[in-house]
């Protein structure tokens, strides 16, 4: 089946069909009789005409060329690649769930409204926050959402604070954002533990910090233990604390962002909370708050008034609206279904084991791989490959080759500030079996790297294409499909 | 008047062709550094630019780099074949691969950029 | 003895021998680098964990208290479609290689994901009428809240200009995108159910870089696309069409009609409504757009043997590369939806996309005719599509009451809005047989 490699414009037949939908029950109307003749279509848009069989064959084919958790294990650091729950694929599709609008009336979807309320209390207890919006559907808009939280905060409050304080660890996303929310970025620079510097803190929080965005344990899979102090320089000097969610998945049970010191926080859903990646979305990113910042939140707010959950649209502070209607109802039903499953003391042991496993990991790649930050880690480590980078094999090269051995390779060349960085994260949910299995991989391939370079910098030699030319791709990019004469 | 190369500390060149118009673009190391490039957003005649405004970005398939002006003026020239063709900068970056030609003013922010030993050095000391 | 979790697989074997291996006594020793003052020290006070059997229990009875389209008829729009989604569509989506992999960073394992976004791109582009797409955006408001940024930072004029008649959370959304990247955003009014050429011409300077309308707008009804176009050509602003895909089957596609950028919401074909999330946007634009085009797009190139396949293309726009200067932050896309709309444009094809639209059109027309032959004033003076405004004799609130006791979720209620307090916004989909649109003209005959 791997051999396949047809568009699905190519399998298209002019006659064929892969629906069969009603005929007409009304009276006929004639096209060029309602509609202004310029306003209507000159010619058709040229979709594949398939059978339903054909269509089945096509997608299941290109599925069969693509990798999943389900296919199996995949240590994609700051991606939190965990088993997607079966169960709350199917609570998200019941009819209750999928079949309702988000404008018929409130009475009518009393069920929906209770999960959102429930969830928004569920998550502010697990971040410590008082107060939570689930309308961003992704972390970038959660980002974003909070620095416009900030940017109200601080206007409300009579102060021009224009800049936004980023580690220089932090993903790209902090500094495009805080451009988006129209803040001015600086970088803080780490210091050689891989932590937030203090001095360097010190040095650039001042009147015009808006805010602090960090993510904790941080990108390097580190706990920024001087937190509470951090915390202090940003407060005193009137700046916010906004937490990066992107590695809650440390921390459930044993901490919160709001213990530690954070105002604002947001969370991926498809990251701690087991919502599928979906191949590149959609997912979710709540914002958590402070009571002093809720009145900022995005509009509208789930609130309950006795019996009655209902939808407040009119709070005079709010940021106004983020995203359409009330967030990613969908994949918030499956993050719902998920804590539901686990409760406190799930939750709990999620943490443990997923911070168990990476250290785990990490020491036992640790004689193979060069480590830059040999403390314990908490989810996730990075390695670099800078041993095997003089060998005249470089972290692509490593990646390329984990792919003949069945596993999907960790995140490299991230976080920026390590060299030929390989960032693992393993997750909670795989055996120790299979941890070890990969550890034996990583091991055999650094071996490789001594004996038969040729055979890393050549792969990969079992997947269905080799390496793409990407260069091709971007200088002269063919986006679309165009059928040849 | 100096008609020889010069370069600034952010890798690019630049090359007076007359009294007031200079040639720019980026160093042979600058272009090693970005690989393969796939794109010039380049800067539009009639743009005036202060010494050290962004002139443009130049995209690699996991880059994009600002690119700077080395002395103040007015954008007269583009050099329109990157559009198609941005592997130039790649194959000759001090020919075939120039990026803007300027009209300047000032001749003296010149002597204040680096001369090719000075440059060369510069490069060492990063790579120690 | 700790609680067991199905989806936690270590024994206490395999905790005791990874702890041993490190060299370390107990889980806690893990923590050991946070500091005491932030240790939570009681259990979180979230529910306590449920099994599968009665979690599913609970669940399907939260989800009975919300009425859902199987049990009562809409005729409820605005922006969110009961549409028919083709049985193949959750068949495919199903597939876990599909909806359990991560972003195709690593295209050797991604072929099926790449290839499937490649060929929703161009069907995107054969809807819309524009040289390319991308992978797809969270929703068709935010995507319009993009299309601006675009347009601002790229023609660096300070304003854009947006229809009345532009769904009223796309402008909210505009509104507080334009506060962060700091542009302004004026609103053209409407005559009637559409845009006022002469209040948006009037509107329209140099200082504008963008006019916005919908198509069909709000109110069902069609934009004259080619007279807009004008006003923004004159100006040297960008023309940025938001617009249903399901229309554009029958429709001009709005790249024909001088579109700079596409955008909008890809619902109406193979997505749920799911209470307004997750759906999908679409983002089209012309070939000069191309390299300023936010969110992931997907390229065709070829391995080392000249084999074709599909990566990642033009990703030094994007914001994991930019950083600061990147002109959006999305990250994400809506990839296994835009899958699922792709899946269902498959299955309509070329003839069957037009024979739902016309469908709409028709049962629209219908229900228009019935309601004018009893004397309810129809608001739309243009042709609609499947969306049409009528005046009712009591305020919507009433009628809407009246319908649901008969089984129907009525139109949207445009009191507010538009100041028309009587108005109902009524959605006619494919979905709705004539028996039903009778009905539905029977309670509302029967108000006064």
């Amino acid at each position: 089946m791997t051999t396949y490699n047809k568009m699905i414009f190519e399998v298209s037949q002019p006659g064929r069909i892969g629906v069969d939908l009603p005929t007409s029950d009304v009276d006929p109307v004639t096209l060029t009789d309602k509609f202004p003749s310029h306003l209507l279509r000159d010619s058709e848009a040229e979709l594949p005409e398939v059978s339903e069989l054909q269509l089945m064959r096509h997608y299941t084919a290109l599925s069969n060329k693509n990798y999943g958790v389900d296919s199996g294990f995949y240590p994609l650091g700051s991606c939190t690649m965990k088993y997607n729950p079966k169960v709350n694929e199917d609570i998200a599709r019941l009819d209750g769930i999928s079949r309702i609008h988000p404008y018929q009336p409130e009475e009518t979807v009393q069920g929906a409204l209770q999960l959102l309320y429930e969830l928004q209390a569920d998550l502010a207890e697990i971040t410590g926050m008082d107060e939570v919006s689930l309308q961003p559907s992704a972390g970038a808009q959660g980002e974003w959402t909070g620095l416009m939280i900030a940017k109200h905060y601080h206007k409300q409050n009579g102060q021009n604070r224009t800049k936004v304080l980023v580690p220089d660890s932090a993903h790209g996303t902090n500094p495009a954002t805080a451009a988006i929310a129209g803040f001015e970025t600086v970088t803080i620079p780490s210091n050689e533990a891989g932590l937030v510097d203090l001095a360097e803190l010190k040095q650039h929080v001042n009147e015009e910090t808006a805010a602090l965005m960090l993510t904790n344990p941080n990108t390097l899979g580190l706990f920024e233990k001087d937190i509470v102090e951090i915390a202090q320089v940003v407060h005193e000097a009137g700046g916010l604390l906004y937490y990066d969610g992107a590695n809650a998945n440390a921390i459930l049970g044993r901490t919160t962002p709001g213990k530690m010191g954070f105002d604002i926080v947001h969370l991926n859903l498809h990251k701690t909370f087991t919502t599928p990646h979906g191949g590149g979305g959609p997912g979710a990113g709540p914002v958590g708050v402070t009571k002093e910042l809720a009145p900022y939140l995005p509009i509208p707010r789930v609130e309950k008034n006795g019996d009655q959950y209902t939808l407040n649209t009119s709070e005079k502070l709010s940021i106004g609206r983020v995203k359409g209607y009330y967030g990613n109802f969908g994949i918030l039903a499956r993050a719902y279904t998920y804590i539901r499953t686990m409760g406190p003391d799930g939750l709990y042991q999620v943490s443990e084991s997923a911070v168990l496993h990476a250290n785990y990991l990490k020491k036992r790649l640790e004689p193979y791989y060069a480590t830059p930050y040999p403390q314990v880690c908490k989810h996730e480590f990075v390695l670099s490959g800078s041993k095997q980078k003089k060998l005249g094999v470089r972290t692509l090269d490593i990646a390329k080759r984990l792919l003949d051995f069945g596993y999907h390779p960790p995140t490299i060349y991230f976080p920026l500030n390590v060299e030929e960085g390989l960032m693992i994260e393993p997750t909670e949910t795989e055996t120790k079996e299979t941890l070890d299995a990969f550890a034996d991989t990583m091991i055999a391939i650094a071996k490789e790297v001594e004996n038969d370079p040729q055979m890393v910098l050549n792969a990969p030699h079992t997947t269905v294409i080799g390496r793409l030319d990407e260069t091709k791709a971007s200088r002269k990019p063919i986006l679309r499909y165009t059928k040849e004469d | 008047m100096t008609k020889t190369i010069k370069f600034t500390i952010k890798h690019e060149w630049i090359v007076p062709l007359t009294d007031n118009r200079a040639r720019i673009g980026i160093t042979d190391f600058a272009q090693q550094e970005l690989g393969d490039i796939v794109y010039v957003e380049n800067a539009e005649v009639d743009d005036k630019v202060n010494a050290g405004d962004s002139l443009g970005v130049i995209e690699s398939v996991k880059a994009a780099s600002d690119f700077y002006a080395p002395i103040s003026g007015t954008i007269v020239k583009v050099n329109e074949s990157l559009e198609d063709e941005p592997e130039k900068i790649n194959s000759d970056p001090y020919e075939a691969g120039w990026l803007v030609e300027i009209e300047f003013t000032d001749p003296s922010e010149l002597e204040q950029l680096l001369d090719e030993a000075a440059y060369q050095n510069l490069i060492a000391e990063g790579e120690e | 003895m700790t609680a067991r979790f199905r989806y936690l697989p270590d024994t206490i074997e395999d905790q005791q021998a990874m702890l041993d291996f490190l060299k370390m006594d107990s889980l806690d020793d893990l923590y050991a680098d946070l500091p005491k003052s932030i240790r939570l020290t009681e259990p979180l006070t979230i529910p306590a964990a449920l099994p599968e059997s009665l979690l599913v229990k609970k669940m399907h009875q939260l989800a009975g208290r919300n009425i859902n389209a199987n049990q009562y008829s809409y005729f409820l729009g605005a922006g969110t479609y009961d549409h028919f989604i083709p049985s193949v569509v959750n068949h495919v989506i199903s597939r876990s290689e599909f909806y359990t992999a991560y972003t195709p960073y690593q295209p050797e394992i991604s072929q099926g994901e790449l290839q499937a976004i490649f060929e929703f791109q161009t069907m995107v582009c054969e809807l819309t009428g524009m040289d390319v797409a991308n992978s797809s955006m969270y929703d068709g408001f935010t995507a319009v809240a993009e299309a601006a940024a675009l347009a601002v930072t790229s023609t660096k004029r300070p304003k854009v200009i947006v229809a009345e008649t532009v769904h009223p959370e796309t402008r909210a959304i505009l509104a507080t995108n334009a506060e962060g990247l700091e542009y302004t955003v004026n609103t053209a009014e409407r005559t009637g159910d559409i845009t006022s050429l002469t209040c948006l011409a009037e509107q329209t300077d140099e200082q504008t870089a963008a006019i916005i309308v919908q198509y069909p707008n709000f109110l069902g009804s069609i934009e004259d696309l080619a007279e807009i176009k004008k006003i923004a050509q004159d100006n040297g602003a960008l023309f940025i069409v938001s617009a249903n895909p399901l229309a554009l089957a029958v429709l001009q596609a709005p790249g024909k009609l001088g579109a700079d950028i596409v955008v909008g919401d890809m619902q109406p074909l193979g997505i749920p409504m799911s209470f307004g999330g997750p759906h999908c946007g679409y983002f089209a634009a012309t070939k000069k757009l191309m390299r300023k085009i936010p969110g992931r797009i997907v390229g065709q190139s070829n391995d080392a043997d000249g084999k074709r396949g599909f990566t990642l293309a033009l990703q030094a726009r994007e914001q994991h590369i930019r950083r600061e200067r990147a002109s959006s932050n999305i990250c994400s896309n809506q990839a296994l939806n835009a899958l699922a709309s792709a899946v269902c444009m498959s299955a309509l094809g070329k003839k069957g996309i037009q024979q739902m639209a016309k469908l709409n059109i028709e049962k629209a027309d219908y229900l228009a005719n019935q309601l004018r032959e009893k004397g309810f004033p129809i608001h739309n003076q243009s042709a609609f599509f499947n969306e049409f405004v009528v005046e009712l004799p009591v305020s919507t609130k009433d009628a809407n009451q009246a319908l649901f006791e008969a089984g129907f979720i009525g139109g949207f209620d445009l009191s507010g809005i538009y100041s028309l307090d009587t108005h109902m916004l009524i959605a006619v989909t494919e979905q709705r047989t004539k028996e039903e649109i009778d009905q539905f003209v029977a309670v509302l005959g029967a108000l006064s």
